[in-house]
């Protein structure tokens, strides 16, 4: 589970984004994570559901606050980790591995690689 | 608001960033929503061991002359408390609404009266209370001391340690005494359901008294959001969400707070109303499943219609499960009474509940 960074991309909403052929997975990075704080639900998309880039996919839920979670690319919902709703901390715990959210069938592949790669995030996280 | 160029700071502020507090801007101060640990632990820490909250922006003061006069402006009993005791008291608008919520204290052989009120109305509040009391008494302004509480089960144990014989207090009870050699005020209260102090002292003493704290092995620093789980689990309103100028203490469910010769007199601002019937009532509310349900969110009978507003909701880490507090129509405000709280378009089965949601621990 510890990807490329070739294979990587990220939002500016802190969302990350992994493609293994046609299938992405998603999930938020470890600097939204921490921003969060503890996470105590988490609300998933259904398979089939199909999302738009930058558009509403899911809802996580700290102590504190209800945030969205957008899809950094548009596609088809495939699958979504269940695991997520008996254990919401797994967010907290490895944001970037067990922590992710759902798993996207891309409509266009190019809305990917425009994202930012690792080192673009690095500094946009720095930036803040 | 305040700017974050013009944002106060407690005597504590530094030793906030010391201890890696994630600073916010609250009721126009830069306040500490959290530590490293994090908002589920420091909430679970003081209901098992005990926290230490810097509660410094609160508004503090004292009030000299006829203080019975406060009753103009509160339906507390007033005259009625003892030597030694502390109260709630709702503090009124001419139309009998809520236009805040405060602790006063008849300290042990003084005929001056301790007054704390909330942080953000605090200005408001005094200038308000000194008008209404013109001419009768005089209230003098204190909000360069610090306020810590001391909160948990095992609070007690440690405060005793640095003020012997503290824990002879019992719930509401309050006292002048020494902490770690300050002079201190502090009453036996809290706003999180524990057992537990409230510690006023001067803002000189703060830094070395919470240090002092913070040193016992029982002890973790807690943040404003803990702070927000732990009153909204032991039931206690938040003015300003809760309780505001829309709301009379009936429909508030505060009516405990008005003294029985205050109703019984109805001497006090919007007394007819408050003591008639109410078309809505605060309640508490336990949704169904996981999901939280924010403050806003509407409240449906079950045919659909609207039929109130969540005012405070959120997790409850105690309760390990989500929890809210708001107003229904007084129909429906019954315990039992199956209801949806419509969030994010969608229904979601909740039922009204009594509160608190987790038993209180007071030391009465």
């Amino acid at each position: 589970m510890s990807p490329t960074s070739s294979e990587v991309r990220y939002t500016d909403q802190h969302e990350w984004i992994r493609l293994d052929g046609d299938e992405a997975t998603v999930g938020i990075t470890k600097f939204a994570a921490e921003s969060l704080g503890d996470v105590v639900f988490v609300e998933l998309p259904a398979s089939g559901k199909s999302v738009s880039a930058g558009g509403e996919a899911a809802v996580v839920e700290s102590v504190k606050a209800a945030s969205d979670i957008y899809a950094p690319a548009g596609g088809t919902v495939t699958s979504a980790n269940s695991a997520l709703e008996k254990e919401p901390s797994k967010v907290n715990e490895d944001p970037e591995g067990e922590g992710w959210f759902f798993k996207l069938k891309l409509a266009d592949k190019g809305e990917f690689s425009k994202l930012m790669d690792a080192d673009a995030y690095a500094k946009f996280v720095e930036s803040l | 608001m305040n700017t974050a160029d013009t944002l106060l700071r407690t005597p504590l502020y530094a030793l906030h960033l010391e201890l890696g507090a994630k600073m916010v801007p609250f009721a126009g101060y830069e306040m500490p929503v959290q530590y490293p640990a994090g908002v589920l632990k420091e909430h679970l820490h003081t209901r098992e061991k005990a926290g230490l909250f810097d509660v410094s922006h609160m508004g503090q003061g004292f009030l000299a002359g006829d203080t019975a006069a406060l009753e103009r402006v509160t339906p507390a009993d007033v005259t009625g408390l003892k030597d030694g005791m502390q109260r709630y008291g709702l503090l009124l608008t001419d139309e009998g609404t809520i236009k805040d919520d405060f602790m006063f204290s008849r300290l042990a052989g003084e005929a001056d009266m301790y007054l704390v009120v909330n942080a953000d109305t605090k200005v408001g509040d005094f200038a308000y209370i000194s008008e209404k009391l013109k001419g009768a008494a005089t209230l003098t302004r204190r909000f360069d001391r610090a306020l810590l509480a001391l909160q948990g089960p095992l609070a007690a144990d440690v405060l005793e340690r640095h003020s012997p014989g503290i824990s002879a207090l019992t719930f509401m009870q309050v006292r002048r005494a020494t902490v770690a050699g300050a002079p201190a005020i502090i009453s036996r209260t809290g706003y999180t359901g524990e057992d537990g102090f409230e510690i006023s002292i001067e803002g000189g003493d703060a830094e070395r008294v919470a240090r002092v704290l913070l040193g016992e092995s029982e002890v973790l620093a807690i943040g404003l959001g803990a702070r927000d789980s732990l009153r909204l689990e032991a039931g206690l309103c938040l003015y300003g969400h809760d309780i505001d100028t829309s709301r009379n203490p009936a429909e508030a469910s505060l009516m405990w707070s008005i003294g029985k010769r205050r109703k019984d007199a109805r001497d006090f601002p919007g007394a007819e109303k408050t003591m008639g019937v109410q078309a809505i009532k605060r309640v508490g509310i336990l949704p169904e499943g996981r999901a939280p349900a924010r403050e806003g969110t509407e409240i449906a009978e079950k045919s659909g219609r609207i039929i109130g507003k969540i005012t405070s909701g959120g997790f409850g880490p105690s309760l390990n499960g989500p929890l809210a507090m708001g107003y229904v129509e007084t129909a429906f405000a019954a315990t039992g009474t199956e209801v949806d709280l419509i969030v994010r378009g969608k229904s979601m089965p909740a039922v009204i509940a009594p509160m608190p949601f987790v038993p209180n621990r007071y030391r009465r």
